[in-house]
């Protein structure tokens, strides 16, 4: 075990998070008792618009969902194999296997029959994402679907016609919810969601720029359960107000010098979805002295940022209060500030992530990093090998590890394990140079 | 008759670089079908689709990681060996992702004059569609005129919508000739006629299949078709498997892929605005399956042709950790297998076990095919 340097805490909110996540999966599988609406789709989607049918109408985000099953390492087997008996390729993004696996097993993993949505709602920017839906309606025997294209290139290539398709897809999506649903379409909700979902992941950013600070007041691991709560509910006042009470709360241990682990002494980064049945690699990289700080993954998925007038990296400024007035406006806001996120840009060039990867390195005082090759999800692996030539190229101690976010017979714990401790003693090399 | 086509098939890279010097024109390596080619040939540039070798490489490991499709694989060791160095700029209409990282890798260390990603959007069915491919089809134009210095003209789109649509009802008029009880030409002819197109001039290319049309009505190939298969699936230009295939007892008569059909099945429809006329064409033709959703437009084209092309078995083939092909081969089996056609899964890789292969299509054919036919 390294020497402890810092003093460390639990996180007072802890329970808030848990909470937060333990309600959102039971609304969803309650919603029909209410008479309200359940609605599935990826944690890309643009949950803002559903949230004009109503504050009734409960959502069942895909990824987070798989996520949860895999760390249920038993019942992602059996959702696996079920996948693989149906005719689905092993080698299929895992989240998507465990989420199918669920409906042909009719099994909720948070307990109960599965909770068949009333329709999906989806956004496509990986290869897997419409798919999925379509595939999950075919099994869940006809459920409607409709996916909003995102595939409209990188934040700084956007356009007004770019803009315009993405707005002009989420009117249809509009129309044919309402068709779909018989329900009248709120724009007051909807203009109040843009505005919720632009605080809440400006303030998952903010949150995640207090970690340059040294000791981390944050370590990757705590930040999963914290980030997710984004990938649920972004939309929603009680995100805001959620990490709101976390925000001061971290910018607290930044200012008392409270460390998320006392042993801190490397700091590194991850840069995607970790393998969620192994978490207790962070653990053992805590007893040696090395906390991850954060990922690409855990600070770009939700968090939306900006350049700030010193050049480094802050939360994005969300808009005035007030100053989205109609349906279009309110549209315009949530597609141009989602096309902003970080994780949407390693799609159209590895040099777009490994610059951020290169940016994060420096302002968050990094010392190297894992990269993940995740056999589990194609789309966050895409140009990897590539990042990782040029963070050698920049000089930045890389080490990758292969693995499956959510098919744990992918994973190697053991040989991981080693290849951390090797990356350790590099790590430990440099200090001494 | 197709032996030009082969000839053109296993000398691409001779054949593009005589081009060039036969024209002076500039040569554009493109990753994908979604690519306008019309608009290239508006520009007198000469398309060439990149295509991998099917020969054992060790040189893309360091740049993509090993779960991602040996297609996108095979391409990008071809221009990191030096073999398209002769091309002038390489674009992409996006498609999937894999092959999307063969031309990201491609930009990083493989520099050429120009290069470009067209955002070739995936929501084909969304109504939106049409105006936004529109208006990136337009910024490329552009894009093109900046890179030519040449402004190009309706007169330009038209003569290039001509070149295009003139090869496609060519090649249209030989597939149909495969419906015939004794067709005039073999799978693997097809494959070297169709994916010669994707590299050679389309004006060189036209001649020559006019010959052929001309000549093919009086042609009797010496053999029995034998069984009546089809191809389903991802990009397929393995000629050794299907002349393989062919030599079981058996005759390829129609596919359903980006190296076959897929790529010329429609023409563009005249439009006062030809940019619009384009987008419909490409939006509409027969969809890849990383653009076939919500619903699946691909199985009743797919059941159409197997009907008119009077098909007893389907070989489904697949580029392995090809994502898109897994996400629709479930349904598109099932779909084939509910109208009484045999299916056969075949995961493909740069090189191709041919002897396995083998065993496996005899079996295929014996066990599932001929066995319902004699019994």
């Amino acid at each position: 075990m390294a020497e402890e340097r810092w003093k460390s805490k639990r996180l007072a909110c802890w329970n808030q998070a848990k909470q937060l996540r333990t309600d959102y999966y039971k609304n969803y599988a309650q919603a029909h008792e209410k008479g309200g609406i359940r609605w599935a789709g990826s944690a890309w989607a643009f949950s803002v618009i559903p949230a004009g049918l109503g504050e009734d109408v409960w959502s069942l985000t895909g990824e987070p969902y798989g996520a949860s099953v895999a760390w249920k390492k038993d019942f992602a087997a059996q959702c696996h194999e079920a996948a693989q008996a149906e005719g689905y390729a092993r080698d299929l993004c895992a989240y998507m296997r465990n989420y199918w696996g669920s409906i042909l097993l009719n099994k909720y993993v948070f307990g109960g029959e599965w909770p068949k949505p009333d329709f999906a709602w989806t956004c496509h920017t990986c290869c897997s994402h419409a798919k999925w839906y379509q595939v999950a309606s075919e099994l869940e025997g006809g459920v409607p679907t409709f996916s909003i294209d995102g595939s409209v290139g990188p934040y700084d290539e956007l356009d007004e016609n770019r803009l315009n398709y993405l707005v002009d897809q989420m009117q249809e999506g509009i129309e044919w919810m309402e068709k779909v649903t018989g329900r009248k379409y709120n724009d007051e909700l909807l203009i109040q969601a843009v505005c919720n979902e632009c605080r809440s992941t400006s303030l998952w950013a903010e949150i995640c720029a207090l970690n340059k600070a040294v000791p981390a007041p944050l370590d990757e691991k705590t930040m999963y359960s914290l980030y997710v709560i984004g990938t649920l509910i972004k939309h929603r006042q009680e995100c805001v107000d959620f990490y709101k009470v976390l925000r001061d709360e971290v910018r607290d241990r930044v200012d008392n010098q409270i460390a998320a682990a006392a042993t801190e002494r490397f700091r590194v980064i991850t840069d995607t979805q970790p393998p969620w049945a192994f978490l207790n690699i962070f653990r053992y990289m805590e007893s040696k002295g090395t906390v991850s700080v954060g990922s690409l993954y855990t600070f770009g998925l939700i968090g939306i940022w900006e350049v700030k007038e010193d050049g480094t990296w802050g939360p994005r400024t969300p808009p005035e209060e007030g100053s989205i007035k109609t349906r279009e406006e309110a549209l315009r806001t949530i597609a141009e500030w989602t096309c902003s996120r970080p994780e949407w840009q390693q799609f159209y060039s590895p040099e777009l992530k490994t610059e951020m990867l290169k940016r994060v390195v420096k302002e968050w005082k990094v010392d190297g990093v894992m990269l993940h090759y995740n056999r589990g999800c194609e789309g966050l692996s895409i140009g990897i090998a590539e990042n990782k030539l040029g963070l050698r190229e920049a000089g930045i101690p890389v080490m990758s590890f292969e693995g499956n976010m959510g098919d744990e017979r992918e994973f190697d714990p053991e040989r991981t394990r080693k290849k951390i401790d090797a990356f350790l003693e590099i790590l430990e090399a440099s200090l001494r140079r | 008759m197709f032996e030009q086509f082969q000839d053109w098939l296993e000398n691409r890279h001779e054949y593009a670089k005589d081009w060039k010097a036969r024209t002076g024109g500039k040569v554009m390596g493109y990753f994908c079908t979604y690519v306008p080619e019309e608009i290239l040939y508006a520009a007198d540039i000469l398309p060439v689709r990149i295509l991998g070798s099917h020969e054992a490489e060790d040189v893309t490991e360091p740049h993509i990681f090993k779960m991602f499709c040996p297609f996108c694989r095979d391409c990008l060791a071809q221009g990191l060996k030096g073999r398209y160095d002769y091309l002038d700029g390489i674009m992409i209409a996006q498609s999937c992702l894999h092959i999307r990282q063969a031309f990201t890798s491609w930009q990083i260390h493989i520099p050429v004059d120009y290069s470009y990603y067209l955002p070739f959007p995936h929501g084909v069915q969304n109504r939106a569609v049409y105006k936004y491919l529109t208006g990136e089809l337009d910024k490329f134009k552009k894009s093109i005129e900046d890179w030519t210095g040449k402004t190009l003209t309706d007169e330009d789109l038209d003569r290039g919508i001509e070149i295009m649509n003139t090869n496609r009802r060519l090649m249209k008029q030989v597939y149909e000739t495969r419906k015939a009880d004794s067709p005039p030409l073999t799978g693997l002819e097809a494959m070297y006629m169709v994916v010669a197109g994707q590299m050679t001039d389309k004006r060189d290319h036209s001649d020559e299949l006019e010959g052929v049309l001309k000549e093919l009505p009086s042609r009797n190939l010496d053999r029995e078709t034998g069984v009546r298969l089809m191809m389903v699936g991802s990009e397929d230009d393995d000629t050794e498997f299907v002349e393989m295939t062919e030599a079981l007892g058996s005759t390829i008569v129609v596919d359903e892929h980006c190296t076959g059909s897929r790529y010329f099945w429609n023409e563009v429809e005249p439009q006062e605005d030809r940019l619009a006329a384009l987008a419909q064409r490409y939006i509409d033709r027969p969809r890849c399956p990383s653009k076939d959703w919500p619903e699946r437009t691909r199985i009743p084209h797919i059941l159409d042709l197997a009907e008119e092309y009077n098909v007893e078995g389907a070989l489904l083939i697949q580029q392995k950790f090809c994502d898109p092909h897994e996400l629709d081969i479930p349904a598109v089996r099932q779909a084939l297998e509910a109208k009484g056609i045999a299916t056969y899964f075949l995961e493909f890789d740069v090189t191709v076990p041919i002897g396995q292969f083998k065993t496996r299509v005899e079996a295929f054919l014996e066990e599932y095919i001929l066995e319902d036919m004699l019994f």
